[in-house]
């Protein structure tokens, strides 16, 4: 019907969604960043993929960064600020997994019911692409609403990213895609690892974003 | 080539970007407050040059139209007036050691970054190039809201930065969405992003898909917009962050996501087939307007208190426009100019005054009629402005939006009417006692610029006394434009 190259940009997106199921259960910070590399690593095959079938050269510098930046550079960084931080061991508690599993599954079928409804007239390529880029973004949502650490929220925060890059290649000869992931690159290795982390841990000893709220401005 | 052959498009988004690598580098505060001032001066003079010059045609890129030239001049204007305030506002800080020279030099440089972010949002006539000029602009803002480090301010941003991001990322998959809407009608490449290629094709476009692209841009950028229940961070960043940034942050930044959402609304109505992007507005803009306006009486900080009332007008600004016609828009336009002016001079003033008494508490915070009657004053002026009484502006565009929607459906109006009501109690009721009470705090005399606070609060007054012919035929030409 629709030949390899569907089949495998077809199972690459898939297993994007899957490791996003993955990384919903991970209740240590150092499993979770392994985790958040395999995903890494799932998005840049499939972006080369579609480099390679929509024959469009410029997708193999997103495909590239996200292996080097996402699956390397940036686990590592924050592995370390994990070592260094001594909360590696902690087990962060998380929503219930059985629930947060059921939502995210929930979230899964109303992304493809909504999509594959409103894109009935595109390829299917495209189409599948879409429903997935978007149930990976919603799971990226969930997990940060599920998490309390500022480790883990800034791992689903480039989770739901991830998604939004699958979904800007799906789009056949979408121009600034290279672009916009190198502006959410910066984004990330600029804010959140260079001065956010290493403020708050100035602060307070304590990266669980929970402490937080003890200190807001109206409680006093 | 002489001083009219530069481009003022150049200027406008060159000189904050030049002025950013300079302020970082240049150390001392007195020239480098001089020189923010100067840059965001140039900045405004080149925007103001673009409504007699001639237009570039739209390219790729970059568009100036109508609808955005207002949006520009407004911004540059704002931004300038609000160096000034900077200037004097930052010397009390460096006195007092809330910042060290190193961060003042951040500061600067952060704030032609963020000018230079908002500008560009406003320029671009390319949905991708928008949606990053947004996004840099919230870094930015993220970095200042969380520049004096203390555990409340670190808090503002990361909420700010969560939250933010989120809304983003949202508005990216919207904008995705809306590429993919275009492609079967423009093809692809570059052309697919162009908002004056999509909105001249926008008839054939894929409604459905469209739906959903507007839905996800209106919550990501509405997230930006402050308004409820997408509103969390808000008032945090305005409170914690140094004043100027919530001055700029009320004035400036909220506009730059509405615009956005404008223009999107634009392309939908262009489609004839989408649904109305109205009642979306409709319903969130009187959600925010009721929600911020009883939350108005529990506010015990001042600038918590003027961050409600922000999300309390933007909600009235996103009712207009989605209520639509000329008259509306119109008084979505004027009140969202009203409200840019009155607000940041708002916040001059609350920025001298806090700094004065040394807190922001409300409870602290009274009889400043008394103890600084200059600025207490100029708050109190503002204060009767932003609750909706004449003769100032917001009056006006107040009472043409009730009237235009009580024409159209009365429960609307009715509704629009008691929160803005609910509003007006809550500010005058904390007014008596920032102004009259009994005096508190310290009566030391106050180094403030006074210059951008009634500048603003002038221009206020004159709009609401007397708009000028010249500007109601622009604002009804560009009331129109937006259908």
């Amino acid at each position: 019907m629709h030949g390899l190259a569907f089949d495998i940009s077809h199972s690459l997106a898939g297993g994007l969604v899957l490791v996003s199921f993955m990384m919903l259960y991970q209740d240590r910070l150092t499993s979770l960043l392994n985790v958040f590399a395999l995903h890494a690593v799932m998005l840049s095959l499939s972006v080369a993929w579609q480099a390679l079938i929509q024959d469009a050269p410029h997708l193999y510098v997103t495909a590239a960064i996200a292996l080097l930046f996402k699956a390397i550079i940036i686990p590592v960084a924050l592995r370390r600020i994990v070592y260094k931080l001594g909360i590696h061991r902690d087990i962060e508690t998380v929503v219930g997994i059985g629930p947060t599993m059921l939502a995210g599954m929930g979230l899964v079928a109303l992304s493809l019911a909504l999509m594959l409804r409103v894109t009935a007239d595109a390829d299917a390529l495209a189409r599948e692409d879409l429903a997935f880029a978007l149930s990976v973004v919603l799971l990226g949502l969930l997990f940060m609403v599920t998490r309390r650490n500022a480790v883990s929220q800034v791992v689903g925060f480039m989770s739901l990213e991830n998604g939004l890059i699958l979904a800007a290649t799906g789009a056949k000869g979408m121009p600034l895609v290279v672009e916009i992931s190198v502006a959410f690159s910066v984004l990330i290795a600029f804010i959140v690892i260079g001065i956010v982390l290493f403020r708050i841990r100035e602060r307070f000893d304590s990266v669980d974003v929970s402490q937080l709220d003890v200190s807001r401005g109206e409680r006093t | 080539m002489t001083l009219s052959g530069i481009d003022p498009v150049v200027g406008v988004l060159l000189i904050p970007v030049c002025a950013a690598v300079v302020l970082a580098l240049l150390p001392g505060y007195k020239l480098t407050a001089q020189l923010n001032v100067l840059a965001s001066l140039g900045s405004f003079l080149c925007a103001a040059s673009l409504l007699v010059l001639p237009r570039p045609a739209p390219g790729p890129y970059i568009l100036v139209d109508d609808l955005n030239i207002v949006f520009i001049v407004l911004n540059t204007f704002v931004g300038f007036t609000t160096s000034l305030f900077s200037a004097s506002y930052i010397a009390h800080e460096l006195e007092t050691g809330k910042l060290t020279p190193t961060y003042l030099r951040f500061y600067h440089a952060m704030y032609q970054i963020m000018m230079f972010g908002m500008n560009l949002a406003f320029m671009s006539n390319n949905i991708g190039l928008m949606w990053v000029a947004v996004e840099l602009a919230t870094l930015t803002t993220v970095l200042m809201v969380g520049i004096y480090r203390t555990p409340a301010a670190l808090e503002a941003a990361w909420k700010y930065f969560i939250l933010g991001s989120v809304g983003i990322a949202l508005a990216l998959f919207g904008t995705i969405l809306v590429y993919m809407a275009a492609r079967p009608v423009i093809g692809e490449g570059q052309e697919g992003m162009i908002w004056t290629v999509l909105v001249a094709r926008a008839a054939g476009f894929d409604a459905p898909l469209l739906n959903v692209a507007f839905v996800f841009l209106f919550l990501g950028y509405g997230t930006k917009v402050g308004l409820a229940p997408l509103h969390a961070w808000l008032p945090d960043a305005h409170a914690e962050g140094p004043t100027p940034i919530s001055a700029v942050l009320s004035g400036l930044l909220l506009n730059v996501a509405l615009y956005a959402l404008l223009r999107f609304k634009m392309l939908l109505a262009a489609n004839g087939d989408a649904m109305p992007p109205g009642v979306l507005m409709i319903v969130m803009g009187l959600a925010s307007l009721l929600f911020a306006a009883f939350m108005l009486y529990r506010r015990r900080d001042i600038k918590r208190l003027f961050a409600y009332s922000s999300i309390e007008h933007m909600g009235i600004i996103v009712f207009a426009f989605g209520m639509g016609g000329p008259l509306a828009n119109f008084a979505g336009l004027l009140h969202m100019v009203m409200h840019s002016l009155t607000k940041s001079a708002i916040f001059y003033a609350v920025g001298h005054i806090t700094q004065v008494k040394g807190t922001q508490s409300l409870a602290k915070i009274r009889g400043i009629t008394e103890t600084h009657p200059v600025l207490g004053w100029g708050l109190v002026v503002g204060v009767v402005a932003i609750a909706g009484l004449p003769p100032l502006g917001i009056f006006m565009s107040e009472f043409l939006l009730v009237s235009s929607t009580f024409a159209r459906s009365p429960w609307l109006a009715l509704l629009l009417v008691f929160g803005i009501l609910v509003a007006f109690g809550a500010l005058t009721l904390r007014l008596t006692g920032i102004a009259f009470g009994r005096p508190r705090g310290s009566r030391a005399p106050v180094q403030a610029s006074y210059v951008p606070m009634f500048a603003h609060l002038a221009l206020v007054l004159i709009a609401g006394v007397y708009l000028p012919a010249p500007v109601v035929a622009w604002f009804q030409h560009v009331a129109k434009l937006l259908g």
